[in-house]
């Protein structure tokens, strides 16, 4: 039984009495209920607010404030504030706490301890605004070596003999991690598939179904066969540039999804092929996968069924044993591998398993590259990592690490109006992101949102450009796995070891 | 192997269906007796349908896997053998009839179509089904009809004759999963299955759906977790009748049979199992 508890507010609605023009607007656009006009003025219940900042942007009068909530409680280093209010949310209600986006402990990042190398004196650096650097890849599984035929008596007349595996293009080394339409609005799918066209990089739809008016982006687009098989018939699996079998994912290694039969409108009815209004809840596992042998099963009936024409690939979180695992998946057919690292995010996950199951992707992506290296087996397969790829400095050293392809979902919620307010579960996202609600989703414009994606990859393909000429390197290929271009200069040395990354000076 | 248009069938002693002879072709999975691979087959089926050929015939199967993945259309298979595990995985319509047991995990994901097992099925039989029906004549293992799902007229029927493992439609979340209970001997005589009628973990995590179980015993301790147990009401019997009628004619079966033992039907308690676990605060 719940048996509430008042937990002290974090934030504070700071409202500009002089400023302001009693014009409501920040009511009506306060998805959480925390404001409304007594007859006489705006008043907020700030129990409620998430700060996501929605009423401080829109307000005309620029009259809000979202401040800190400075009532104090008495201070203890190891009890800390959030320590304290879990055990209160958890002594009222009984339940597993819920959390969204990724794992928000203050978890020192390897990325930042990592230091990049830069040509001087011996070997020329690039220009990339006046010479090519190529940021070009190609997705998919590559043969172990090539071999040809000639014909004796004429030179013309060599051809391949080895038979090629599917494969594309895309422009970048980066991708849209999985996020499913149910987690995400429609519009905030829409722009990121539009994105993802335009800028000929490829986007995930989560596991849960591809509705079909986003068939037409299928060539940019990688779709997840997952534990429920939501949404997963012919037309998925043939409209895709790729199939993901998920595993796992960063943010709740080992648990299943689980979306709420309130969330289930028709729209996602629709997409996940299963009825309105009921729970969607994917079984932990995958019922026909118990071992790597099942999941060389599953991999192969993928390609059966779509005859040898996609990528099918593999999309586990980064765990202790992510190595040997990762050798299991390319041995079973796999394609291509996906690692999801301990902060990569979520719409909902346990909060126990968010903040505390999993490894860094630095670790595993290193980890994994040396262990395919190892086996023979690292040039054959597409390695992408995400779990916390925050901005370009993040994607260009999980290159240098050993991925092929950065993915990364938060910076491109970021970019669309996510204030980063982690209440995605709640379904109210003010900014249209995260949400079902009509009146909000109507509220993300597909184009503006669309435009803000294309920029920002732009600005990290340039800056990883930028990267690339000073190095000397004039083509991404060449950066991966590149680990003597980084070095560390975190407190552990150790880590420096896993990663096989020298430490700074040496 | 390809075998030519119009080849004379030969006979097998469990025939249950009529073949039109001109749209027939035969396929031999192990010529000289030597099983090709999973992949051989299924290029010689995707040969034959672009050939327009709608009756398939696999002779001498022996567990090649994915025996019809993803295949679609108004096509019919024969499978004289034993198809290996995932047989159907995907499929959009056509009818599979095998003429032998199952391995495991028949009609997985299956979304429209039919599959006639004339003999044993394995484990994890028609998972994550979104539709179609799948017929079992005897046995089968664990986990079958594991997360079985229905979606506006989609609706997946399993049927099976004899009797089922544990965690038989575990995570249930739609269609109708109905266990006989029976067994069908070599020469055509109908008993009464002296096995359990099913194992334990009964319909654990069922959200949706339904399981038919023509049983007297005490199934109460069997139940897993969300799944209760009613008696057959008058509409329960409507939804089933078709079925099983269906179901007897198959396999020859008296319908009369079908009547010496009441069914019981497990139900799940809420649409929403595990609503209450979980909760969400600013912390
Ligand atoms: S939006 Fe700004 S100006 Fe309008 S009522 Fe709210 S605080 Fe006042
Ligand atoms: S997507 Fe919306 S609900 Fe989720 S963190 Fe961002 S602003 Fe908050």
């Amino acid at each position: 039984m719940a048996i509430v508890h008042e937990i002290l507010n974090y934030f504070k609605v700071e409202i500009n009495r002089e400023q302001c023009k009693k014009c409501k607007r920040c009511v009506n656009h306060c998805s959480y209920g925390v404001l409304s006009f007594n007859g006489e003025k705006i008043v907020s219940d700030d129990q409620k607010c998430v700060a996501c900042q929605r009423c401080a942007v829109m307000c005309p009068g620029n009259a809000i404030r979202i401040v800190q909530n400075e009532s104090f409680l008495p201070p203890h280093g190891n009890y800390t504030r959030k320590i304290r209010n879990i055990i209160w949310a958890q002594s009222g209600d009984g339940g597993v706490l819920l959390a969204a986006t990724g794992n928000d402990r203050p978890i020192r990042s390897i990325f930042d301890d990592l230091l990049l190398d830069a040509c001087q004196v011996t070997n020329p650096s690039i220009d990339p605004l006046r010479e090519k650097i190529e940021t070009k890849i190609f997705f998919g599984r590559r043969p172990e070596k090539l071999t040809f035929v000639s014909d004796q008596d004429d030179l013309e007349g060599v051809s391949l003999k080895t038979k090629l595996m599917p494969n594309f293009e895309m422009d970048m080394p980066i991708m849209v991690g999985h996020m499913s339409l149910g987690s995400i609005s429609y519009n905030a799918c829409h722009a990121i598939y539009k994105a993802a066209k335009e800028l000929n990089i490829v986007a995930g739809t989560g596991e849960g179904g591809l509705h079909p008016d986003f068939f037409e982006y299928a060539p940019n687009i990688i779709t997840e066969v997952a534990s429920g098989r939501f949404g997963v018939d012919l037309n998925y699996l043939h409209n895709a540039a790729a199939l993901e079998i998920k595993i796992g994912q960063g943010a709740k290694p080992g648990h299943g999804g689980h979306l709420p039969g309130e969330k289930v409108s028709s729209l996602i009815s629709q997409t996940r092929m299963i009825p309105k209004g009921s729970d969607a809840l994917s079984p932990y596992p995958h019922h026909d996968i118990y071992s790597i042998e099942d999941l060389a099963q599953l991999i192969a009936a993928l390609k059966e069924a779509t005859r040898y024409k996609v990528p099918v690939g593999v999309k586990i979180a980064a765990v202790h044993n992510s190595a040997p695992i990762a050798v299991g998946i390319v041995r079973g057919g796999a394609d291509f591998l996906t690692l999801d690292g301990f902060r990569g995010g979520t719409g909902a996950a346990p909060r126990i398993i968010r903040n505390h199951a999993g490894i860094p992707i630095e670790l595993a992506i290193a980890a994994v590259d040396e262990r395919l290296r190892q086996e023979g087996l690292r040039d054959q397969v597409t390695l992408i990592a995400g779990g916390s790829i925050r901005y370009s400095a993040d994607l260009i050293k999980a290159i240098a690490l050993g991925a092929d392809i950065g993915m990364c979902a938060m910076p491109v919620l970021i970019a669309m109006g996510c204030r980063v307010c982690q209440q995605c579960f709640r379904g109210l996202c003010s900014w249209g992101i995260a949400t079902q609600q009509k009146y909000l989703v109507k509220r993300l414009d597909v184009d503006i949102a669309k435009n803000r994606i294309k920029n920002l990859f732009h600005s990290w393909n340039e800056e990883l450009k930028e990267v690339l000429g000073a190095m000397g390197i004039d083509s991404v290929e060449s950066l991966r796995s590149n680990r003597d271009r980084l070095r560390y200069i975190g407190p552990n040395p150790h880590i420096a070891e896993i990663l096989g990354v020298k430490h700074a000076g040496e | 192997m390809l075998v030519n248009k119009n080849m004379i069938v030969e006979k097998t002693k469990q025939k249950i269906y009529e073949i039109g002879m001109d749209d027939m072709i035969e396929i031999d999975a192990a010529p000289n007796g030597n099983p090709i691979d999973y992949r051989n087959l299924n290029t010689q089926i995707h040969g034959a349908i672009n050939e327009n050929f709608t009756n398939i015939i696999l002779n001498n199967v022996c567990g090649q896997r994915f025996i019809g993945a993803g295949l679609q259309g108004n096509i019919e298979i024969t499978i004289n053998g034993i198809p290996g595990n995932d047989l159907g995985i995907f499929m959009d319509g056509p009818i599979i009839k095998v003429n032998g047991n199952c391995e495991d995990q028949s009609g997985n994901t299956m979304n429209h179509g039919k599959m006639i097992i004339d003999g044993d099925g394995g484990d994890v039989i028609g998972l994550s089904s979104r539709g179609g029906k799948i017929y079992v004549k005897g046995d089968v293992g664990y986990r079958v009809g594991i997360h079985m799902k229905e979606y506006e007229d989609q609706f997946p029927t399993l049927i099976i004759g004899g009797t089922a493992k544990d965690f038989l439609g575990e995570s249930m979340a739609g269609g109708k999963i109905i266990v006989l209970g029976l067994k069908i001997l070599q020469d055509g005589t109908i008993i009464e299955n002296p096995q359990p009628i099913c194992g334990s973990e009964l319909g654990t995590g069922i959200h949706r759906g339904a399981i038919f179980l023509r049983t007297d015993e005490n199934i109460e301790d069997r139940l897993g977790v969300g799944a209760k147990i009613f008696e057959l009401s008058e509409e329960d019997q409507k939804e089933i009748e078709n079925d099983i009628k269906d179901f007897c004619e198959t396999f020859n079966i008296p319908i009369t049979t079908i009547d010496e033992k009441p069914f019981k039907v497990i139900k799940p308690i809420s649409k929403r199992p595990f609503e209450s676990n979980y909760c969400g605060y600013l912390v």
